[in-house]
């Protein structure tokens, strides 16, 4: 059973629309990520996974079951909210409770975010990093098959970052099932299995970020490298080959790698280097998105 | 239900703001239940509310010396802190946080009404303590009587008390729920509390006969009509004998109800932003 699943799952508020018509699935033991820009609807799904605002229509099921039962799922939704008044141990405590789990696993989950030093604070007192760090310790509190994170790395310093990611890792090796957001793609790119891209409240691409970066063409190095470019363009088409930095960026299908190399040699031209040209993710991010920033 | 229910106390407890409205409460409750009454008797004053003399501030009265306060002042430091409690979470944005750890909304304000309550019972039982050593130390001084009420009209005192007192920390909570926070929900109560029900009560009760019979049906006439049933002593804002003891406390219970029913209502059936 899939961890969570989401039918055409859509908000809206009067006449705007915030999510529209969302298919997303995360399954299980997989790490994935929830890419879009500010405003494109990621915190308003995942609200919507947890129950804490109800869909205009569509589907939300965790582990095969509308929300409401969230045993077994961890959540940090739009940055840390705590009481400040209370130390860091004295929220996790509080929240405990609610979570009916044992105090013993206070220590275990301030162990693992690195902020045991500091429980005794008072969460007011606290630097935005280790108030995120917090928020996810309230997260793992459950010791959670499914962990939902929202802009887990808000706030931290580079090296908070590099913790945090190697964390979720640990977390994804070990067997949770982990479901990220971020407008980072390169924390996406580093520790997702799987992404997802919204944008404008729809669901634009699902796929493996090796996926998502590859199918874009190939990259020549050619000689004499004019030569190539023509010959290239009367086999392709004039729109499918561009001289970048030197060499050939080629629109194809990878798959044709040796039938060009070969009529590349043919017409008297010498190949030097010819290999599948990924894009970056920022590209397809873009490309995806529509290079919004801020989509509502 | 129970782990809600630990969780808003430890919240409670250990939450300053708490601790200073009942300071408040006792100091405020001492100066106008027992010290300036005492020092208007023994200076020979003769204000409006000089008849209490000091008879008032002895022990056989204390329990409606101590009740005085529920239907304004007290009551409105009770309103703040039911406020306070719930409409917190909307401040700091915690309700997200509770409600990912897995209780369903109905259990947490469960706790939460629960922890108000017996917070209510504190606040009454802590007034009625400083009632009882204020009453001794001027009985001591005065060389006067002793004597308490009866046990039963003490019980029935603290349990008229506790009641008003739960049913204004509800009135701030579900002030709270529908306002999504703390600011305009203790404003706005703090106006009903200290200006509408005044306005109501002493400009237009008297101008339109049909205020008058609506009025009764209000939670402060209730708990001003159920206090000065039990010994409240009357000129105490908001005490006025406008119905017996037993309608008023049926119109405090009755809004105790619809206010815990109200908050829950609306909790439940809205999003958490």
């Amino acid at each position: 059973m899939e961890p969570v699943v989401c039918e055409k799952l859509t908000k809206r508020y009067g006449e705007v629309v915030a999510v529209q018509d969302l298919d997303l699935t995360v399954r299980a033991g997989e790490v994935y990520g929830f890419l879009g820009p500010n405003g494109a609807g990621k915190t308003t799904t995942l609200r919507m996974l947890l129950g804490l605002i109800r869909p205009t229509s569509g589907r939300v099921l965790l582990h095969g079951q509308p929300p409401g039962d969230l045993s077994g799922v961890g959540a940090m939704i739009e940055g840390p909210a705590f009481y400040p008044y209370l130390s860091g141990r004295d929220n996790l405590r509080v929240l405990a409770r609610y979570a009916a789990v044992d105090d013993r696993r206070i220590d275990v989950v301030l162990d693992l975010v690195d902020l045991s030093g500091r429980a005794k604070h008072k969460f007011g007192t606290y630097s935005l990093g280790m108030k995120q760090r917090l928020g996810v310790a309230a997260a793992l509190l459950k010791d959670p098959q499914l962990l939902i994170l929202d802009e887990p790395t808000n706030g931290l310093d580079p090296a908070g970052m590099a913790d945090m990611r190697a964390l979720i890792r640990r977390l994804g090796a070990a067997g949770s099932t982990v479901l990220i957001s971020s407008h980072l793609l390169t924390e996406v790119e580093q520790i997702c299995d799987r992404v997802g891209i919204i944008a404008r409240g729809a669901l634009v691409a699902e796929n493996t970020v090796a996926e998502l970066r590859s199918g874009a063409g190939l990259r020549i190095q050619a000689a004499p490298l004019d030569n190539a470019a023509a010959w290239l363009r009367l086999v392709l088409g004039a729109a499918a080959v561009a001289i970048v930095d030197g060499a050939l960026d080629v629109t194809v299908e990878p798959a044709r790698a040796a039938e060009l190399n070969e009529s590349l040699v043919k017409a008297g031209i010498s190949v030097s280097e010819l290999r599948t040209r990924e894009r970056d993710l920022e590209q397809v991010f873009l490309e995806l998105t529509g290079g919004e920033s801020n989509g509502r | 239900m129970v782990g809600s229910f630990r969780a808003e106390l430890i919240k409670l407890n250990k939450r300053p703001a708490t601790w200073l409205l009942l300071g408040i409460a006792l100091v405020l409750g001492a100066l106008f239940a027992y010290v300036i009454p005492y020092l208007g008797a023994t200076t020979g004053t003769t204000g409006a509310t000089a008849d209490r003399g000091i008879a008032a501030t002895l022990p056989a009265n204390i329990v409606g010396n101590t009740l005085g306060g529920y239907p304004v002042f007290l009551g409105a430091l009770l309103v703040v802190l039911g406020v306070l409690f719930v409409g917190g979470e909307y401040g700091w944005g915690s309700w997200k946080t509770v409600l990912t750890q897995g209780p369903s909304r109905s259990s947490v304000l469960a706790g939460k009404f629960g922890v108000l309550a017996v917070a209510a019972l504190a606040f009454v039982l802590a007034i009625f303590l400083m009632g009882t050593v204020a009453s001794v130390l001027i009985a001591a001084a005065e060389n006067e009587s002793m004597a308490f009420p009866s046990a039963f009209d003490i019980l029935r005192g603290i349990g008229a008390g506790w009641l008003i007192a739960t049913m204004w920390t509800m009135f701030g909570a579900v002030l709270g729920i529908l306002l999504r926070g703390v600011a305009l929900a203790v404003g706005l109560g703090l106006v009903w509390m200290l200006a509408v029900q005044n306005l109501i009560s002493q400009l237009a009760a008297p101008l339109l006969p049909w205020v008058d019979s609506a009025q009764r049906g209000l939670p402060g006439p209730g708990a001003g009509a159920l206090v000065a049933a039990l010994g409240a002593p009357t000129g105490t804002p908001g005490v006025d004998s406008l119905m017996g003891g037993g309608p008023a406390a049926l119109v405090v219970a009755a809004y105790l109800v619809a206010f815990v029913a109200l908050g829950t209502v609306v909790l439940r059936r809205r999003d958490i932003l």
